[in-house]
């Protein structure tokens, strides 16, 4: 009898998990994936949708059209993991035995912890806000621009300080950056988390007369008289306020008692095993790994936990592991973006801005539907630490 | 001036700025002069706290390394 092997949720980890694992074992594993939707959402343009530089018909594709022929789909929201049982309760009443199970189901957004965020904020989080920021921006005359960060951790670290630059540059082509301040509002005493990064974004910030307020931790929203004010104590009045959501991880995990206090799985940084369940794996932002929670960490997780799970059914020793390897563009507008490429052990090194790594984002936002979910960009994580010398010669 | 510890916070294992954000709300609960214990394991914490402080009026009264956990207290303003 073939392994039964369930993955929850069908984004990037969980799809490349799912046909990696139906390529490696053949007909040794029925692989299944649960997603509430059936719909595999590409998160990374949300960004360029809310500055209007995407279509949203663009962003999303039909599950099923990603997957292996020999994987199986279940639209369905799964509402209970029995753990010890090994089987996956689902919403409508049906259930999924499994000899493996990869937890690939995401964060989730819960705006509603903050005061004053639903009706007074905007959010590029989400498919529905991005659309709705986008009119918002082509509607603004001119006024205070505020970004601000509402809970930590969250999806995509380098977006906020992207989106500053990419809403500045948007202002001076709509012809309105002369009645209009931007202005980041940091939880650090720095534009970004990665001091490396920060080097390289704040003085571009400056010259583009971008504010930077330090250690502005969001804690509510005053919809009445437009301002933001701090967890620290200080207030920030805004006529446009943007906000990135606090995230947590799902309610199935929180449910089954496989969360954290964050709803985060606690994880093996480097089997990307459960760390009180051995058949259990995760992979991506529903992971508690103090690493970025961006797709591209999901990209490079889904090789190992895929390869761990093939080695134990094969009943031989697993050897594939993760070395926290994450890659994220940033957009510094004009056409010019960097990248911060880096693991557990190695920090970025990130170039000068250039014309190289925005085509090189581009092109990505474009090949990703033919390339990531298959499994067809080769994985990276064999030569460790070699790429991080040589491509900055790639600069243009 | 209480010279015990209101609160300790264990922060091991988080990244910046976690431990910062965590302070800062936990902080917000505390009496002015009250002292909290925070001990973090990000390397990054220690040049984090020192510009916090400085930039909050919240007084770092020590800090130490050890052996790999870092150790700060923190007098509320």
């Amino acid at each position: 009898m073939p392994a039964r092997v369930v993955v929850l949720g069908g984004g990037v980890g969980g799809t490349l998990a799912a046909n990696l694992l139906s390529k490696q074992l053949g007909r040794d594993a029925q692989v299944t994936v649960v997603d509430p939707t059936g719909i595999h959402v590409y998160q990374p343009g949300f960004l360029y949708l809310a500055l209007g530089k995407a279509h949203a018909q663009w962003l999303a594709r039909d599950e099923r059209t990603l997957l292996r022929k020999d994987v199986e789909l279940a639209v369905e929201a799964a509402e209970r993991i029995e753990p010890d049982e090994g089987v996956v309760r689902l919403a409508r009443g049906g259930s999924l035995p499994f000899d493996y199970l990869v937890l690939a189901t995401g964060a989730r957004l819960v705006p509603e912890q903050v005061p004053g965020m639903v009706e007074s904020a905007h959010s590029f989080y989400s498919l529905e806000g991005a659309l709705r920021l986008r009119e918002a921006l082509r509607r603004f005359q001119g006024g205070r621009i505020l970004l601000g960060i509402a809970g930590i951790p969250y999806k995509c670290p380098p977006a906020p300080v992207e989106f500053v630059f990419m809403v500045e540059e948007y202002l001076r082509k709509r012809g309105v950056r002369d009645r209009s301040e931007v202005t980041l509002l940091s939880p650090l005493n720095r534009a970004f988390t990665i001091e490396s990064a920060s080097k390289v974004v704040q003085p571009i910030m400056e010259q583009r007369g971008i504010g930077l307020t330090t250690f502005f931790n969001v804690e509510e929203v005053d919809p009445s008289t437009g301002v933001v004010t701090s967890l620290e104590g200080e207030k920030a009045e805004f006529d446009l306020l943007v906000l990135v959501p606090p995230h947590r991880g799902q309610r199935v995990i929180e449910e089954s008692g496989l969360g954290d206090v964050g709803g985060w799985v606690p994880t093996n940084r480097s089997t990307l095993q459960h760390q009180g369940h051995e058949r259990i794996f995760a992979i991506g932002d529903a992971t508690n790994l103090p690493i970025s929670k961006s797709g591209s960490t999901a990209h490079f997780e889904a090789p190992v936990v895929a390869s761990r799970i093939a080695s134990l059914i094969r009943g031989t020793e697993p050897r594939a592991a993760y070395q926290g390897r994450v890659m994220c563009f940033l957009e510094t507008g004009g056409g010019k973006a960097t990248a911060l490429r880096f693991d557990y052990e190695h920090p970025p090194t990130p170039p000068q801005p250039n014309r190289f790594w925005h085509a090189a984002k581009w092109i990505f936002n474009r090949i990703y539907w033919v390339t990531v979910p298959q499994g067809r960009i080769p994985e990276p994580h064999s030569k460790r630490g070699a790429n991080h010398e040589h491509d900055d010669g790639a600069d243009a | 001036m209480s010279t015990t510890m209101a609160l300790t916070l264990d922060l091991k294992g988080l990244s910046c700025p976690l431990p910062i954000v965590k302070t800062a709300k936990a902080i917000k609960e505390l009496q002015p002069g009250d002292l909290v214990e925070v001990l973090a394991t990000d390397p990054g914490s220690v040049p984090d706290f020192r510009a916090w402080a400085r930039s909050t009026g919240n007084e770092l009264v020590e800090h130490a390394n050890l052996d790999g956990v870092f150790r700060f207290v923190i007098r509320k303003r």
